[in-house]
């Protein structure tokens, strides 16, 4: 035993020291003031940025639904091709992932732009220039961009995980395609889909990158409100702590809802 | 015959989505102007105008030294503690596990302003400046949940009567451990090495937070480069990182062939 302990000492102290007491520091930072008193002030000064909170959480809800809708078809039908296709098209969605997310959504901010190349086209083809870039639209369409993968992955591996003798099965049992979808696969994805809707909308929520590229100064999302307290001129880490925690809170409630949803549902299909 | 073209036609659309602006950013690297949206002519200036870019060397240079040896270092640290994780109880087992996962699950610009909060605090009492062993500290706390995540697995599979065996056959210990054990694991220890190392090479919002002005990795640069302006040094710089993590998709594809044939062959 006492060999063990001093094996596992250095990632145990590691562990203690930059992840259990920095955690812990935003909450203290949360609800103190400049000569560490405590206070609520920081946290009731959040009141003021609501639609900043709201703005994210929508933004990211948006682009989880869309990531959603496009992956689980793409996912479902990944699983029809042959062993040697599929294994391509993992890798063909691998690849974007694997570049630098700066990259891809620099990539997205050429497109854009008011004299970039999409504009030009449609100039070409004589058609009135669109403003895209930092509107809204070009925020979600960036996080759906760069997060769709994560979206993909996760559904395609359970879906491609489930017993071939069940879908079997029901097409013994008189099941056409579209009932065998609905009565095993579907049920069967939905783990796959759980850990997909986390895995887009934590970091949809806590970007900072997309809003600062693609959305100009004017779609503050809770990220860009974080990073200005800590690095802007405003800085006030006090506040950007009290906003970090709001943050810990969302992605805890997030991944309790994902949890509790996962776990009723594999219940039931047990059942 | 419809429904069959139409997975694929769904399949194709989705891949021109996924790869058409990184296509078009990689045609324009190679273009003779500055313009974003006529192409002039093919040229290979800007890569040499990228070669030439000291601020851009020196933060490539600076990434994959940190990227070394942060993911050095936490596949080291990780591996010793997941062979004695698997070892304790259960119950110490899953408190352990949910620490871990602590990391994985915060947002990284939680963790960067969390890790920079501490960092800050305890340099204002011993003095010095954010910097290089700041992000190297901070990297190696990102990427050392992974290597545990992905280690723990492969040391499960492995045959514990082997090393019984070894024993009773007179191994040491510590004999048996490198004779029977980690032969077993090193596919696991080199997959962990090779995710720290992409998940810190690739990370911005952590070393973001946690390095000050002596030390810039490349994304932050990249950071600062595309929020003053566009500049088609940016596009030479994303065609060579893209052709190089394609050449290490296909070889790590390869590999995992090959083991996957060195696995059947064994049983």
């Amino acid at each position: 035993m006492n060999k063990i302990s001093i094996k596992f000492l250095p990632y145990g102290l590691w562990m203690i020291f930059f992840t259990v007491i920095p955690s812990l520091m935003i909450i203290w930072f949360a609800f103190t003031n400049e000569s560490f008193e405590f206070t609520l002030e920081n946290i009731c000064k959040i009141s003021n940025h609501v639609e900043i909170i709201f703005r994210s959480i929508l933004f990211a809800l948006i682009s989880t639904i869309i990531c959603l809708i496009i992956g689980y078809p793409f996912a479902y039908f990944m699983t029809k091709l042959s062993k040697s296709n599929q294994k391509l098209c993992l890798m063909l969605i691998m690849l974007p992932m694997w570049t630098n997310l700066l990259l891809r959504t620099y990539a997205w901010m050429t497109l854009l732009e008011n004299n970039g190349l999409i504009n030009n086209i449609l100039k070409a083809i004589s058609l009135a220039p669109i403003r895209m870039i930092n509107t809204p639209y070009a925020v979600i369409l960036g996080m759906t961009y760069d997060f769709l993968p994560f979206m993909i992955i996760p559904i395609y591996t359970t879906i491609s995980k489930i017993d071939n003798s069940l879908i079997e099965a029901g097409n013994d049992l008189g099941a056409n395609d579209f009932q065998t979808f609905r009565h095993i696969i579907f049920p069967l994805s939905v783990p796959g889909i759980v850990s997909g809707i986390s895995m887009v909308f934590v970091p949809a929520t806590s970007t900072f990158i997309i809003s600062q590229l693609l959305g100009g100064g004017s779609n503050v999302l809770i990220g860009d409100l974080i990073e200005s307290q800590f690095m802007g001129s405003t800085y006030n880490p006090w506040f950007g702590s009290a906003m970090s925690f709001i943050l810990m809170i969302i992605i805890v409630i997030i991944m309790a809802i994902t949890n509790k949803f996962d776990k009723t549902e594999t219940e039931s299909l047990q059942k | 015959m419809i429904s069959k073209l139409i997975p694929k036609i769904c399949i194709s659309i989705i891949l021109i989505f996924l790869y058409l602006p990184i296509i078009v950013v990689i045609i324009f690297a190679f273009n003779k102007t500055k313009s974003r949206t006529v192409f002039n002519g093919p040229t290979l200036n800007w890569f040499f105008e990228l070669f030439k870019d000291h601020s851009i060397m020196t933060s490539l240079l600076n990434s994959f030294i940190l990227a070394i040896l942060a993911s050095i270092i936490a596949t080291i640290i990780g591996t010793i503690a997941a062979l004695q994780i698997v070892k304790m109880k259960k119950s110490s087992q899953s408190v352990i596990m949910s620490l871990n996962y602590i990391p994985i699950i915060n947002s990284d610009i939680v963790m960067g302003i969390s890790l920079m909060l501490l960092m800050t605090f305890v340099l204002n009492m011993v003095g010095g400046h954010l910097g290089f062993l700041t992000v190297l500290i901070a990297h190696i706390t990102l990427c050392m949940p992974y290597v545990i995540l992905t280690i723990i697995p492969k040391i499960k599979q492995t045959d514990p009567n082997l090393l019984e065996a070894a024993l009773d056959l007179g191994c040491t210990p510590s004999k048996a451990f490198f004779k029977i054990i980690l032969p077993q694991i090193t596919p696991g220890i080199i997959s962990a090495f090779i995710m720290a190392f992409s998940i810190s090479f690739d990370d911005f919002a952590v070393s973001y937070f946690t390095t000050g002005s002596s030390f810039q990795t490349l994304p932050v640069l990249i950071y600062s480069m595309a929020r003053k302006r566009i500049t088609p040094k940016i596009n030479a710089l994303f065609a060579i990182m893209f052709v190089l993590i394609l050449l290490m998709l296909i070889i790590m594809n390869y590999l995992d062939i090959k083991s996957e044939k060195h696995q059947r062959k064994n049983h």
